[in-house]
């Protein structure tokens, strides 16, 4: 076989060519968001900005996304690793409560801890009734509408992130390096801390990335709690100065900086392997807890779902429970509907996608599919709204294009095709959650010795059989892990769905914003709580069945076992 | 005879794609009965209206609601636009349809009959609908005057007692710009900081977070939409708005003298309006007196066409005379307000 060494694409430019349409589209709307930005002409928008409130903001976003970064890393590993290492009561509970934040959109979850935290919230008022006071100027409560509580509440609702993506590379993790650790005389607090963790790095960048571009993206709660990120600038230079060319300029300045984080991480650790030995492997037998540790681990695990689900929770199911009578309106059954068929939709294409980037940097590491696949996955660090003009403009530039050719050629208009349809909505969710999917596929892909692919290959196994009964079967938590983050992303999914849908579209998450739009924050519970419930049920399908049970059939080396009789 | 086959059923499979997808764009066309509306406008405060409509005509409506970027959906699908007619709050967003090039001049006796000639464009681009007035909420308890102005706001007495929503958020840069357009830019800059100085906390929440931060004695005044007062006042699931409304009393800033701010909603005809007919039927139903007196009962806002009274609540605060400067000249200042707001730091609360 010979094999030129192709400088652009690589080893295999077959594959290399394939991915690089995935990637192409993937690229589109960023791609889109830039030329806007190149096509303003210098209206003094950026030197407005750079004088009034860009140091300012930026200062705040930086503090915003470090601290929520922290937050979202300490709380998501340490979940994960109490649930996959040890055994203790009610631990298969805490599995799937600990997911559940991720159900609730942000903003709500902002709205509630306002609620919670305000003069007539049931804190204050505890306050006054013991201090007799009447007034909120006669004692002193901290303001959750702060930087401070920013960071709280945002970690909170994001570390899920980092616990889903985490946990699973904790339970693939071979208990040989742990108990090689252990026998030279680690602690298991010290194993933790020297292997388990470093090698779960990839995994927990993963997360805390998404977490952190989550800040960067967000308008919702920052606007409710009054944090000024430069995701206000982005809405303040389009929306009230009209300038969607300056806009589009600090949206790209933000993904630059994205990017450059990310590849520094990725330079910091570029010598290192995360694969799990293909030998003597066992999955870590979790640890049976007893006494006090039980306890100290309930409530550690506790924690972040109280804070992050039951307590927004408790100020929904309060507003909800006088409003049971909405249950029944049908635009909520067409919305549940609605958003169910696109978040399967949206997760199943950005799996495929994820999929396809993830293998075929894998595979044929070449220069052009690495920097665009990198490029294509920073979809998520633009706001929703500004990504949504991304996919709106070469969308309709296509169907308008379309249409003319059929009118000349055939005498058929075909219309807006794409633009205002459920497709568009799907791809253009697609678009934003492929940060989402590829994390999780990326971080399942790197445990995955490639002396794995090579035994494959040697014992007669094509590239897609390599695929079919190697990797995706060791893979396939690491892609339901995906699809669940995708899934319950589209269904919270608001900026872009709310610009590209069709007349009479509804989802849950619009029918959410609608009635914050109006001021009405309480008629928003029963719609959020449906997100909740609908975000359940892949919840539990995916860690309510006994996940360990499926990683130990699916060990490596069951299957290169399978592979050598073979 | 599977050879012959395959191929005539991939024809019938192919032509009915065909006419399933086809079909729906050609019923598009061909079926008149029907309007379709691009609004701005939050859909619960709509569906009055339009159910209304739909019962007089049997046009049925169809609605999407697009919070941020219609006006640039509007452009990209161009000539194919579905949009008959754009549903507004907000001046600027009408003024930016119009700068955009999304809408088409109305020029409809009956619907000109209803709508004064200061709540529209004159050459007929959009129409106002209601007005709303960006009124002061005062503490009944800790506030003695009784009348009051912007310009006043800025006076050192207030000093951590003023509650307000983001500076940067439509209403605050309406009224910011109605304040350069009295004052000019330099006094209306002084004023903002002062404004800035005077706040009891960093501007956040809407403007009912803002009634609420009087009712518990947070701050003594707010800056706020007068239907808000309104939709408060007579909510019925959370009573407890009712005391944050029962809280406050509205006061209309200089209504004396030049008259308070007001803001409006709006409508404006599609450029490619595909449903022309009955997108004018749509408008003139909405000018119409019964529409007019659905928007003042239900949503609390002032109708726009003379002789049409507001709702008795809020025709309880007194009559309000809406500043004569007209809105266009506002609508003008709207990029210096936005920039005055970061440029005074205003959403970063008092300075000292």
């Amino acid at each position: 076989m010979k094999r030129v060494l192709n400088p652009i694409l690589g080893t295999r430019p077959g594959i290399a060519v394939a991915a690089s349409g995935v990637i192409a589209l993937a690229v589109m709307p960023i791609a889109a968001v830039m030329l806007i930005a190149l096509s303003g002409n210098d209206d003094g928008t950026l030197q407005h900005l750079v004088s009034t409130v860009l140091p300012q903001a930026t200062r705040t976003t930086i503090l915003l996304m470090a601290g929520v970064g922290i937050g979202t890393a300490a709380t998501g590993v340490c979940s994960a690793w109490l649930v996959s290492s040890c055994r203790f009561p009610g631990k298969k509970l805490f599995e799937i409560a600990l997911v559940l934040p991720l159900a609730m959109p942000l903003y709500i979850t902002a709205f509630a801890y306002i609620e919670f935290f305000d003069y007539t919230g049931p804190l204050q008022t505890l306050v006054r009734s013991i201090g007799g006071y009447t007034s909120v100027r006669e004692y002193w409560f901290p303001d959750i509408r702060s930087l401070p509580g920013a960071i709280f509440i945002m970690s909170s609702a994001l570390y899920p992130y980092v616990y889903l993506t985490t946990r699973i590379v904790f339970l693939m993790q071979s208990a040989s390096a742990l108990n090689v650790a252990r026998t030279l005389g680690r602690s298991a607090y010290g194993a933790f801390w020297s292997v388990a963790l470093p090698l779960a790095r990839p995994a927990i960048v993963a997360g805390v990335t998404l977490a952190m571009m989550e800040c960067l993206n967000d308008i919702g709660a920052v606007e409710l709690l009054g944090v000024r990120t430069l995701t206000f600038a982005v809405f303040d230079t389009w929306l009230n100065r009209g300038s969607l060319a300056g806009a589009a300029q600090i949206a790209t300045v933000m993904l630059a900086v994205v990017a450059l984080l990310v590849a520094g991480e990725r330079m910091a650790r570029r010598k290192q392997r995360f694969d799990v030995a293909a030998r003597n492997i066992e999955p870590a037998r979790p640890v049976q807890l007893s006494g006090w540790r039980t306890i100290a681990v309930c409530l550690a695990c506790s924690a972040p779902v109280v804070t992050g689900f039951l307590l927004p929770g408790y100020v929904l199911l309060d507003f909800a429970s006088r409003r049971l009578d909405a249950l029944a309106a049908p635009e909520l059954h067409a919305a549940l509907l609605n958003s169910l068929v696109m978040a399967t939709g949206t997760a199943s294409v950005a799996i495929l996608a994820a999929l396809a980037i993830a293998y075929a940097m894998r595979l044929s590491p070449a220069p052009v599919t690495t920097l665009l696949g990198r490029i294509a996955v920073l979809g998520y660090a633009v706001p929703g709204t500004v990504l949504g003009i991304g996919v709106l403009i070469p969308l309709a530039g296509f169907d308008n294009w379309l249409d003319g050719r059929m009118r000349e050629m055939f005498g058929i208009a075909t219309g807006l095709l794409l633009t205002g349809s459920g497709a568009a909505i799907v791809y253009a969710c697609s678009v934003r959650f492929l940060a989402v999917s590829f994390g999780a596929v990326e971080a399942g892909l790197s445990k995955i010795s490639g002396h794995m692919d090579m035994a494959a290959r040697t014992l007669g196994r094509t590239l897609p059989q390599t695929l079919a009964e190697i990797h995706l079967p060791l893979m396939r938590k690491c892609i339901a892990t995906a699809g669940l983050l995708v899934f319950v992303d589209t269904l919270k999914e608001l900026s872009a769905t709310i610009l590209l849908r069709p007349f009479n579209f509804d989802t849950l998450a619009t029918l959410v914003y609608q009635t914050t739009a109006r001021g009405a924050f309480e008629d928003a519970a029963l719609p959020s709580l449906a997100i909740v419930a609908a975000g359940l049920v892949p919840v539990i399908l995916l860690i309510g069945q006994g996940d360990r049970r499926d990683l130990v059939r699916a060990t490596p080396e069951t299957i290169e076992g399978d592979a050598l009789r073979a | 005879m599977t050879i012959t086959i395959a191929p005539r059923m991939r024809a019938v499979f192919l032509a009915a794609i065909a006419a399933v997808s086809l079909t729906p764009l050609a019923s598009a066309a061909k079926a008149a009965e029907e309007v379709n509306i691009y609004s701005y406008r939050e859909p619960q405060l709509i569906k009055p209206l339009l159910d209304a409509f739909a019962a007089e005509t049997g046009i049925t409506t169809n609605t999407v609601y697009i919070s941020k970027g219609l006006v640039e959906r509007m452009a990209a699908e161009g000539v194919n636009s579905p949009a008959d007619v754009i549903l507004t709050v907000d001046i600027g967003r009408l003024d930016e349809a119009l700068q955009g090039g999304v809408t088409q001049p109305v020029n409809d006796a009956a619907i000109d009959a209803n709508i004064p000639a200061e709540f529209r464009d004159p050459a007929g681009n959009w129409f106002a609908l209601t007005s709303r007035g960006r009124v002061v909420y005062a503490s009944r308890e800790r506030v003695a005057q009784d009348t009051i102005t912007y310009e006043e706001l800025a006076d050192p007495k207030w000093k951590g007692r003023i509650c307000i929503r983001s500076g940067q958020h439509v209403y605050n840069i309406g009224l910011f710009a109605s304040m350069i357009a009295h004052h000019g830019i330099e006094d209306a800059e002084k004023w903002l900081a002062g404004l800035r100085d005077n706040l009891a906390r960093k501007p956040s929440g809407n403007d009912r977070e803002q009634a609420k931060g009087i009712y518990s004695g947070e701050c003594d005044i707010a800056l706020g939409n007068t239907y808000y007062v309104g939709r408060m006042a007579t909510n019925e699931k959370e009573p407890e708005q009712q005391d944050w409304a029962a809280a406050i009393k509205v006061l209309f800033p200089n209504n004396d003298a030049r008259g308070t701010h007001v803001n409006i909603s709006g409508m404006a005809m599609a450029k490619y309006a595909p449903h022309h007919e009955n997108a004018l039927k749509l408008m003139r139903f909405l000018a119409s007196e019964e529409a007019q007196k659905v928007y003042a009962e239900q949503v609390y806002e002032y109708p726009v066409k003379p002789g049409v009274p507001p709702s008795d609540l809020v025709a309880s605060w007194g009559e309000i005379h809406p500043d004569s400067l007209p809105l266009s000249e506002i609508a003008k200042q709207r990029k210096a307000a936005s920039e005055l707001v970061d440029k005074v730091g205003f959403d970063s609360g008092p300075a000292s």
